[in-house]
């Protein structure tokens, strides 16, 4: 398992790339959605941050655990309970074992549950299932996540706001996607992929 | 953006101070919270809860009193509240009948209010709830997300209210909302879009010659981008629309509102509902119940939705109940 330092510093790195991106993430949601997904989740990483520096966690499990709660007290919205329910999820397993794929699975089938998501759907399972499987292959690369939120572009969006646009959806990205992506990003700079 | 606020970032809670400075007499805020719930709420009675994100004012606060809503929840603007913050509301709410949620569809608010019933059942509270889809503006298909919750989320406050209010149980408040959103449609028109206070600028831009035919309450692209009508070729669109979707009959009643979407004046409010009459007056169908105003708001968005609810059973006598809320 992560410890909570390891973990710590994982999301610090996560908050750190939502808050230095947060225009950019309310300007692609603006295309496609209505233009509020970098202030949601720059809510609710300032929430998290003051749970995660106020608490003393036993080790990560704990950790992904009060920023979850965080995280879905604040965001609101659809991504609200999607960030929510991956951390929980995460946490859950991260207790039953030390496979970090297993762990990033428990996220994906919680996305995929919460939000009735499938692959292609232009929804940041695009990116939450190829992370998966790239880490379960050993091969996980800050390239491969960036692909897989690249490859968003040139879906036509079927859940969510952005379905309203149907076809005008395709030749943008997904802001969940992108925000997700970071998740994984920070989680490979931390070097915390081969633990 | 021109805009009568502070920080963008307070617009909320401010809003819900202000509310219960104006109309401290009937409700109150739960503290720490974005709740707005009833004073004295009667016991053994079925409440009632919705809510959703902010800037549709008067919906859902405005709604919340005897006979209406027992608690409104609101989130930032344009975006669901939280499920803790629901969780509060069904908790402010409860007099020990069970509570129900009327829900818009969106994708969020189905999730976040989701996730509070899972909470309150969790606490033992009795909770169901209804899903309201009315904007006939979308196809409802395996594409999208599914026709969007709009103003006839207002009609679904006012019957189920009345009818908790005469003593209905929680199984009988469900069957009732299952008809009655069955029988509800809405369809908008926007000459421009809103402009969220935190993002600065309108959600989409339409020349000043160009209006939108169902564009949704958050700014949501519509079905048709057209060169200007008149409100008589504008309610002539809706009406069809209507029509086409209801099918209507000979001998049927129905309701009608009228919903101003924030930055339309009353007075091109009434000239449509005018043009409505006339359209209507060539069907063969009654409208006993009417209303017209600003009930399920965009923020700043100029445009007007038509709303029509096919009347079964007792429901023009529900709608008729009084109420004591703030905004109807």
């Amino acid at each position: 398992m992560l410890t909570a330092e390891q973990t710590n510093r994982w999301l610090e790195r996560f908050a750190e790339k939502i808050e230095a991106n947060k225009d950019y993430l309310s300007e692609l949601d603006g295309i496609i959605g209505d233009g509020d997904h970098g202030n949601n989740m720059a809510r609710g990483i300032e929430e998290m941050r003051k749970k995660l520096q106020a608490a003393d966690p036993a080790n990560g499990s704990e950790v992904l655990k009060n920023a979850s709660v965080a995280l879905l007290s604040k965001i609101g919205g659809a991504a609200g309970p999607l960030y929510g329910t991956a951390l929980l999820e995460m946490s859950k397993q991260m207790t039953e074992a030390d496979d970090l794929s297993a762990v990033v699975k428990a996220g994906l089938d919680g996305v995929q549950k919460r939000g009735k998501a499938e692959e292609g759907e232009k929804t940041m399972v695009d990116v939450f299932a190829p992370v998966y499987r790239e880490l379960e292959a050993g091969n996980l690369t800050v390239e491969a996540v960036e692909d897989a939120v690249e490859a968003t572009r040139e879906l036509k969006a079927t859940k969510g706001r952005a379905s309203y646009l149907g076809e005008r959806s395709i030749g943008e990205l997904d802001p969940g996607a992108v925000s997700i992506g970071y998740l994984f990003i920070s989680l490979i700079e931390e070097g915390l992929t081969d633990v | 953006m021109k805009k009568i606020i502070n920080e963008p970032s307070n617009v909320v809670d401010e809003m819900l101070d202000g509310f219960v400075y104006a109309n401290g007499d009937r409700v109150k805020r739960i503290e720490d919270t974005t709740v707005i719930a009833q004073k004295d709420i009667q016991p053994n009675k079925v409440t009632l809860v919705s809510g959703g994100g902010s800037g549709h004012e008067p919906a859902h606060a405005g709604f919340v009193g005897k006979g209406m809503l027992q608690a409104a929840v609101s989130g930032e603007v344009f975006t669901s509240p939280t499920p803790d913050q629901v969780f509060e509301g069904i908790k402010a709410a409860d007099a020990g009948e069970g509570v129900f949620l009327i829900i818009k569809n969106y994708t969020g608010d189905v999730m976040n209010f989701d996730m509070a019933k899972e909470l309150a059942e969790a606490e033992g509270i009795n909770v169901d709830y209804v899903i309201v889809d009315d904007d006939i503006a979308v196809e409802d298909s395996t594409h999208t997300a599914g026709k969007r919750g709009v103003a006839g989320t207002v009609f679904v406050h006012k019957i189920l209210g009345a009818a908790a209010d005469r003593g209905y149980s929680l199984h009988e408040l469900k069957q009732l909302a299952v008809r009655l959103v069955l029988n509800v449609k809405s369809v908008g028109v926007a000459m421009t879009a809103a402009t969220v206070p935190e993002v600065g600028k309108p959600g989409f831009t339409l020349a000043d010659d160009e209006m939108e035919y169902g564009v949704g309450i958050h700014s949501e692209p519509g079905y048709k981008r057209t060169a200007i009508k008149s409100a008589e070729k504008i309610a002539a669109e809706l009406t069809a629309q209507l029509k086409k979707a209801f099918d209507f009959q000979p001998g049927q009643e129905y309701a009608l509102l009228i919903n101003g979407l924030g930055a339309t004046p009353l007075m091109e409010q009434y000239i449509l509902a005018n043009d409505v009459k006339k359209q209507l007056s060539n069907e063969a169908i009654a409208i006993p119940y009417k209303k017209v105003g600003n009930w399920m708001t965009s923020l700043d968005m100029n445009g007007v939705s038509l709303t029509m609810l096919k009347l079964e059973d007792d429901w023009v006598e529900l709608l008729n109940h009084p109420v004591s809320v703030t905004d109807w």
